[in-house]
């Protein structure tokens, strides 16, 4: 049976319709239109794909049960791995990773198992009643700090084993950047919660509020009778560009920006916590983050939503398909480019106007490409005499962050490098004994499915540690 | 969820409450801060931690009505409870080698600079305290101010109670009179902290200031909090949450404070009107 080249379409919503709300984009595949993705798979010998996967997830083994409609055994098949499929299948760069080596994709566009993988998830999530047995105690207890993708992939491996495992997670919701950062409309906060629900099905307890560092150290966790605690307490503070104009109104860095209309809820109507709707808008940076942002802003009603970046679309570091989206969606790219200065409104004649101190616009430098820098990339350079001015009112600063000090502050004997990231060896053990890390506190800001499997292999190596206890 | 083990009104529009949270009890010293939510779906706001009882694991808090949140949270009973309650945030108050510290407080900062004058007093300096009110029938904490300073002085700008004028009045005659204070601490509304460092900056003596910007977080995570200090003719970006909430009065800027801190008054002043009408229509 000849293959067909071309990886079956995601349904979505029609663009000029999800631009203003924030229900999902990609609405998931049908079991008729998985059953015919699955076919697609060779079920090659060499099995590329799973090597692909930070986590190795049994990928052709799972599509096998696809192909016959055994949905449920597929998820088993995807469980024994991933303690998150339905996020994974929705936020993985799958282009990078496992689709990106299928032996199919030599020829034609490889096999889409991101959206298999979600379809798989879903179906589980809304058709089993099942729920999760709980393994057998081992009697070890291990601390977990923070409730993002590596923390929840740590607790879920530990507990599949046994563990009595404790998340402490500073904010009030379970989640980390799933429900602070990566918005509604990508990923739907009722999966994250659904995924949080199934690991304390397995037993794992959960304490939010709890900042470690400040309530509890990690001190503190090991004479509460922890035997190991596994750090994955994310990025940290936003960087700035340090230009002038960073501290009007109207200037936010993504994290605060994102985290008010998702993890606050201010894109609803009448929301607690507000943000700045409406008028135009420009994200700064090409990251994942950025697209993110400036979706969220176009759907909060801005009339129009710059993306300013200073290399060019080639370098652009945001998954191709979230740039694709944001592109059909209506928001403006001005790659190439570089802001000077941030201005501000400022009425000399009345000091009282209410719009002073607002954000009226952006100078912005226009910039080529040289010759490549140690990242590889081509170095933008200015183009002399190329500055302009863009009316904005909402600035949106999306370059990165810096790890947070409160950790490292508190723990003595845990090494950090120059830029703040805790080290660890190939293991994820610290320098601390029995402290693991990883995830973004250990790397600086990635992906959701490296801090996954950064929480795989903690996970493994304080079973390997405990259980020769 | 987090019990209001009690309540108690201080003025018209302050309110006293001991909130159960062990963990926080244990830990919190003077200066720091915890962020709450009321209720499910609730706003985060930063109250500073105003006590606490390590024994009963309790925590105080006070906190004046001044929007949408701290009415709803002032509409809550002893015995009912808090959605959120997580801290301690931010950096203790430095007290280390300060054996001569004047606390300078205005309005409802001087719940805040309460405690770090009894933590002063517990530590055996010499506390001059200096509290400031607008009039007389909003004054608080008096009798705790008197009971840890060796000399207080209560201000208030109509001369209803106490020294008529505002708190830089006596804290110029004193530093005129030549007192040498290691530290000059003020907490209270940014411009009359602004103006205590002006008063303090000929006589040379460090004054640290206790920043409440707009916070989402607190935990070093979102950037909000962030304010600009001027460090050896640079511009430096810090963060009240993790770097703060005290600074050095010299290197703030606090007009650009002040500014962001009124990003969102029309909001604020939106909701806060929304809730008084929910609370109108329930009684």
């Amino acid at each position: 049976m000849a293959i067909i080249p071309n990886k079956h379409e995601m349904p979505v919503q029609d663009p000029k319709v999800r631009a203003h709300n924030f229900n999902e984009v990609a609405l998931g595949y049908t079991a008729e239109i998985a059953i015919e993705e699955a076919n697609r798979c060779l079920n090659c010998k060499n099995r590329p794909c799973v090597a692909g996967c930070p986590v190795n997830i049994h990928i052709p083994e799972f599509i096998a049960q696809v192909k016959e409609g055994n949905f449920e055994e597929a998820y088993k098949i995807i469980n024994q791995n991933s303690s998150l499929p339905a996020v994974c299948g929705r936020v993985c760069p799958q282009e990078s990773q496992c689709e990106k080596v299928c032996t199919v994709g030599i020829r034609f566009e490889p096999v889409g198992i991101g959206r298999l993988e979600r379809f798989v998830a879903d179906y589980h999530n809304d058709n089993s009643k099942e729920l999760a047995e709980i393994p057998e105690s081992n009697g070890h207890k291990v601390a977990i700090v923070g409730s993002g993708p590596s923390g929840l992939t740590c607790a879920g491996d530990l507990a599949k084993k046994g563990y009595k495992v404790t998340v402490y997670e500073a904010l009030h919701t379970a989640g980390g950047v799933l429900v602070y950062g990566i918005p509604e409309f990508r990923l739907p906060k009722k999966i994250v919660a659904k995924e949080v629900e199934t690991l304390k099905q397995l037993g794992v307890d959960i304490e939010t509020n709890v900042v470690i560092g400040r309530t509890l150290t990690i001190d503190e966790l090991f004479d509460m009778g922890f035997e190991a605690v596994f750090v994955g307490s994310g990025a940290g503070l936003p960087n700035f560009m340090n230009i002038p104009g960073e501290s009007l109104k109207g200037v936010y860095s993504a994290n605060e920006f994102l985290t008010r209309s998702n993890l606050m809820k201010s894109y609803l109507d009448d929301p607690v916590t507000p943000i700045m709707k409406g008028g135009k808008v420009a994200v700064v940076g090409g990251g994942n983050v950025a697209m993110d942002a400036a979706r969220t802003a176009l759907r909060l009603g801005a009339e129009k939503v710059y993306i300013v970046y200073r290399r060019s679309l080639e370098e652009l570091p945001a998954r191709k398909e979230e740039v694709e989206h944001a592109m059909e969606e209506g928001i403006e790219f001005l790659l190439l480019h570089n802001p000077l200065e941030i201005l501000g409104y400022n009425n000399e004649e009345d000091p009282k106007d209410p719009k002073n101190g607002f954000v009226k616009g952006m100078k912005c430098i226009k910039m080529e490409l040289g010759e490549p820098d140690a990242s590889g990339r081509r170095r933008p350079v200015p183009i002399e005499g190329s500055e302009f001015e863009i009316a904005v009112d909402t600035v949106i600063m999306s370059i990165g962050t810096s790890p947070n000090p409160l950790i490292k502050d508190t723990t003595k004997g845990l090494e950090v490098n120059s830029h703040g990231g805790i080290i660890v060896n190939e293991d994820g053990l610290t320098s601390r004994e029995n402290v693991y890390a990883g995830g973004d506190a250990v790397t600086g800001a990635a992906t959701v499915i490296s801090a996954m499997g950064a929480g795989k292999l903690a996970a493994k190596s304080i079973d390997e540690y405990l259980s020769k206890r | 969820m987090y019990k209001i083990v009690s309540k108690k009104p201080l003025n018209a529009t302050v309110t006293q409450m001991e909130i159960d949270a062990p963990l926080v009890a244990k830990k919190a010293k003077p200066g720091q801060f915890v962020i709450l939510r009321v209720d499910e779906e609730g706003e985060r706001i930063p109250l500073t931690v105003a006590g606490t009882n390590p024994e009963k694991g309790t925590v105080k808090i006070i906190f004046q009505i001044v929007g949408a949140t701290t009415e709803r949270l002032n509409h809550k009973n002893e015995g009912e409870f808090l959605q959120d309650f997580v801290g301690p945030l931010g950096v203790a108050t430095h007290t280390e080698g300060i054996k001569k510290v004047c606390i300078v407080g205005g309005g409802v900062g001087c719940a805040i600079a309460m405690p770090v004058a009894q933590e002063f007093h517990r530590l055996g300096a010499d506390v001059t305290s200096i509290i400031g009110f607008r009039s007389k029938d909003i004054v608080i904490l008096e009798e705790e101010f008197n009971e840890c300073s060796n000399k207080m002085v209560l201000m208030c700008d109509d001369g209803s109670y106490g020294r008529q004028g505002n708190v830089t009045l006596p804290l110029k005659e004193m530093l005129e009179a030549g007192e040498k204070f290691d530290q000059i601490i003020t907490i209270g509304p940014l411009i009359m902290m602004k103006f205590v460092v002006e008063t303090a900056k000929p006589f040379n003596i460090p004054v640290s200031v206790s920043m409440n910007p707009i916070m989402i977080d607190g935990t070093g995570m979102c950037g909000c909090c962030r304010l600009t200090l001027h460090q050896d003719g640079k511009n430096v970006t810090k963060f009240a949450c993790v770097d703060g909430p005290d600074f050095n009065g010299y290197e703030v800027d606090f007009d650009e404070a002040m500014s962001r801190n009124r990003m969102y008054m029309d909001f604020e002043r939106h909701a806060y009107e929304e809730t008084c009408n929910l609370f109108k229509g329930v009684e």
